[in-house]
């Protein structure tokens, strides 16, 4: 019988699992409050998660470089991009509080780029109607990071590296009493017992071959998640981005940011011609130029013109490089040209996307203020995720919440650019807030159940004393295939179901899934620990994407071209069953609230002026 | 696609040989691709660190020939058809297994440091900054924190250095913080002092390794220098004032007070 009587046991208040944006501000914001102890987990180092790679900026109505924007608009973007689905609460409290959290970064030591007045600068990006995303050069994620990391370190929170989360645990009544991890570079297990925990975890990019995403993404929280009974939403809703890098092969999906275009790059195909003028979504065509003349006029700031068709939302632009590609119009590797070598001094380029300068000069030897760039679609972010609760971050299981990627709603059938790093802090803080009140609440700690323990323990050891068995890199490179091809970014019935199928099969190959080696820093076995996770992960992306019989954002269905509006009444729910197996059902959405409403659905002309009237509510004119 | 001969360190801080391995090299992979092919196919359990494979998180550190070198950023073609290359973990941190090292030692420096700190009254206003005036800041933020400045810095090399110097980056971060327009901590004291700014002695060996092409010596160390001087070795500078005009002292100082930073 395995003993556990050896184990270290550790006990706080609020645990986070997940050091990026979205963690570490949970983190920060828990341990503001008196006498709560609070831990943070991370699978890297402390600073390396996948949010130093976002690059664009963070989407907050400061209204510094156009003095008409508001949260109002940001709201209605934000809505209109994620084609309704949004969760409406959620949408609302983001572009409320996005702009209050961004200073406060800056009061943490974060260096914006700054506009000639000395305030915080903001670009133009995809689907937002102002420039409105405060950036520092292309390295906003790094700074973000940095300045929480910085300003985290002192706050006294328990930081515990490269730890490996392996599965929730929870008390007789059915809430969160802990979480059982194991540090990466020991091999050691360690029990945290806990009164709330936190999942900043991330989503599940690497279920797909070309991805932006590194080898953490795995949905680790989704699957603990899920096998704690907690719901999963919005799953097949998969953010493919436009601009990843498709040559060399080695660093194909490595992520060009949109702020290439945001700074005026435009998209060719192999004849040369600007395609992205075929590809205008009716909904958007009032508020996008239709001539490359007045597309010009508006990146010289020519506030009359209409944004060039290079900054519809991502779904669009991704689908029509994919349209040119397999049309046979794609570039030498595979992809679109985009080009802002023509459309921007090399001294501007440097200036402004330095990281982009750099990353292809040394990864695919192309000197990007002189040729085009080959771009095409990579796997880049999980809009569904576990459902939460608008108000307090709270998912269906009691004790445990969940923000930034990991948390469903907030971006509904897509995400637009610079809404992650935005979101990240603003739902980071409001769980870490949230948290720390539920937990104050608990008296004393919840009971973890020995019996739980160990099995958890044993699901994870068994891997490596197994005689033999199969290759976990094997099962994974199949799962990768698997998604790529049949639930990508275009998906019809007959290939979703093939994946399903497949998926099954690997679940029966997991079972026998075998590591070799010791258990110390051994990465063959880490990557079997986060087969379950990825495989409930493209489960639930697979069956959602099937059930789902209409195209909407990210979720193309070529047997269903067409939003349909009955669709639109409902959400999508993963969640295990009874008999152990995923359940996949339609939930009808909540009611919106009319005034939410009638913001998001009124015409641009209307809320700006209404906006306008707002503002001057505020400061009067002199 | 050609076959190459890597040679990789196995072991731990004990214990351990370089293990040679053949791997197919196909255009346009880094080493860092190179190590995951011989992970994936002939060694499951070598161990490695790595996130994000485009030079922006800074976790694929290692010696490469005995260079400091970000895995992820290092091309294949680089090097010779036939030469072998060695591929060795950081040399100045513990080896934890392979080719991953025990870097705990420098989040400790960065705890020690006293952190951003803003009056109340700016933060009820609002910062006004001008990009002229952050540009200098923003350089060192650009740091991915790869640990490879550390790695070279012979100071920290000598493992008793570590006792009494932070290292160049958490020069350059201290740096950042003492330029910030909106910082009002006095940090000097604990430049010259609790972070040893005296330890270094200006061999720029850690400029020259930093993937991200900070000017550490010359614009965070050296800056640092000048302000511990300015503040506690006055009178030798009183005393240079004294000697030279301002005409000579302009062409002549930065040659003495870059003879004086050897020392402080």
């Amino acid at each position: 019988m395995l003993d556990i009587s050896g184990i270290k046991r550790l006990q706080f208040d609020v645990l986070v699992i997940g050091a990026g944006g979205a963690g570490l501000s949970a983190a920060i914001a828990a341990s503001q409050e008196e006498d709560i102890r609070v831990g943070l987990v991370c699978k890297s180092l402390l600073g390396k998660a996948h949010t130093v790679m976002a690059e664009g900026g963070m989407a907050a109505a400061l209204a510094n470089v156009d003095e008409r924007d508001d949260w109002k608009i940001h709201f209605r973007d934000t809505m209109r991009g994620g084609k309704m689905l949004n969760n409406w609460k959620m949408a609302e409290i983001h572009a409320r509080n996005a702009p209050e959290r961004v200073r406060e970064l800056e009061h943490w030591g974060a260096v914006f780029d700054r506009t000639r007045d000395g305030l915080i600068n903001q670009r133009n990006f995809g689907g937002h109607r102002y420039p409105r995303l405060a950036h520092v050069g292309d390295r906003t994620g790094l700074e973000m990071i940095r300045t929480l990391q910085d300003h985290g370190i002192h706050q006294g929170i328990d930081i515990q590296m490269e730890c490996t989360a392996l599965d929730i645990l929870k008390d007789e009544s059915g809430k969160v009493s802990g979480i059982v991890c194991m540090y990466r570079e020991t091999g050691e297990f360690i029990i945290f017992e806990t009164k709330s925990l936190i999942f900043a975890t991330g989503g599940a990019g690497k279920s797909w071959e070309v991805t932006s995403n590194s080898w953490e993404y795995t949905g680790d929280g989704y699957g603990m998640a899920y096998e704690a009974g907690a719901e999963l939403i919005d799953m097949e809703f998969n953010q493919f981005h436009p601009t990843g890098m498709v040559w060399p092969p080695s660093v194909k999906g490595i992520l060009v940011t949109e702020g290439v275009r945001g700074e005026g790059g435009i998209l060719k195909n192999s004849e040369g011609k600007r395609f992205m003028f075929d590809y205008i979504p009716e909904k958007f065509a009032n508020e996008t130029a239709d001539t490359e003349e007045e597309a010009a006029r508006w990146l010289e700031g020519d506030k009359t013109a209409r944004r060039p068709p290079e900054l519809l939302t991502r779904d669009v632009v991704a689908r029509a490089i994919n349209t040119e590609v397999k049309a046979g119009r794609g570039s030498e590797h595979g992809g679109a040209y985009l080009d802002i070598a023509t459309q921007r001094s090399a001294e501007d380029i440097k200036k402004k996307l330095p990281s982009m300068y750099h990353q292809f000069k040394v990864l695919a030897e192309l000197d990007i203020t002189k040729q085009p760039m080959e771009v095409g679609p990579t796997c880049h972010y999980f809009m569904g995720g576990i459902k939460v609760e608008a108000e307090t971050s709270m998912t269906t299981v009691e004790g445990l919440f969940a923000c930034g990627e990991a948390a469903g709603g907030m971006h509904g059938a897509n995400r637009l650019g610079g809404n992650s790093l935005s979101d990240l802090l603003v739902f980071g803080n409001l769980s870490g807030v949230e948290a720390a009140k539920y937990s104050r609440k608990i008296k004393g700690m919840p009971k973890v159940d020995d019996k739980d323990i160990k099995r958890i323990i044993q699901s994870a050891t068994s891997i490596l004393n197994r005689e033999k068995g199969n290759n976990p890199y094997l099962i994974h490179e199949d799962l990768q295939k698997n998604m790529q091809y049949n639930v990508g970014i275009i998906r019809t019935k007959n290939e979703i179901v093939d994946g399903i199928s497949k998926i099954d099969k690997m679940k029966g190959e997991f079972k026998e899934v075998k590591a070799a080696g010791s258990s110390q820093f051994n990465p063959g076995w880490h990557e079997a620990l986060a087969l379950r996770n990825l495989l409930i992960s493209s489960e639930a992306v697979a069956k959602s994407a099937l059930l789902r019989e209409e195209s909407r954002g990210a979720h193309t269905r070529e047997d269903f071209p067409d939003e349909n509006k009955n669709w639109l009444e409902y959400n999508i729910i993963n969640r295990k069953g009874k008999d152990g197996k995923m359940e996949t059902i339609k939930e009808k959405r909540g009611n919106a609230d009319p005034e939410l409403k009638r913001i998001a659905n009124a015409s641009i002309e209307e809320l700006e002026i209404e906006v306008k009237i707002d503002h001057e509510k505020i400061m009067p004119k002199v | 696609m050609s076959l190459r001969n890597f040679k990789i360190y196995r072991g731990d801080d004990e214990r351990g040989e370089l293990v040679s391995y053949q791997c197919e090299v196909s255009e346009g992979m880094v080493v860092l691709d190179v190590i995951h092919r011989i992970q994936a196919d002939q060694a499951n359990d070598l161990a490695c660190r790595w996130n994000c494979k485009a030079g922006k998180c800074g976790s694929c550190s290692i010696e490469i020939n005995g260079k400091p070198r970000l895995g992820c950023m290092t091309r294949m073609n680089e090097f010779e058809e036939d030469q072998t290359l060695t591929i060795t973990p950081l040399k100045s941190f513990p080896v934890i297994r392979d080719i991953v090292t025990d870097v705990s030692w420098n989040y400790k420096q960065n705890e020690e440091i006293t952190p951003f700190s803003p009056s109340e009254e700016d933060k009820k206003k609002g910062f006004v900054m001008m990009q002229k005036d952050v540009e200098r800041v923003q350089e060192f933020r650009k740091c991915i924190e790869c640990n490879l400045c550390q790695n070279m810095c012979h100071v920290i090399r000598d493992n008793e250095g570590k006792e009494n110097f932070s290292g160049p980056r958490y020069m350059a971060r201290l740096a950042s913080l003492e330029m910030h327009p909106m910082d009002r901590a006095d940090r000097i004291g604990d430049i010259k002092d609790k972070h040893g700014s005296g330890m270094c002695n200006i061999t720029r060996c850690c400029t020259e390794v930093c993937p991200e092409g900070i000017q550490i010596t010359d614009d965070a160390i050296i800056p640092l220098k000048e302000r511990v001087v300015d503040r506690y070795y006055d009178p030798v500078m009183m005393l240079f004032r004294k000697i030279f005009s301002k005409k000579e002292r302009d062409k002549t100082k930065s040659k003495v007070s870059s003879f004086l930073k050897m020392f402080f």
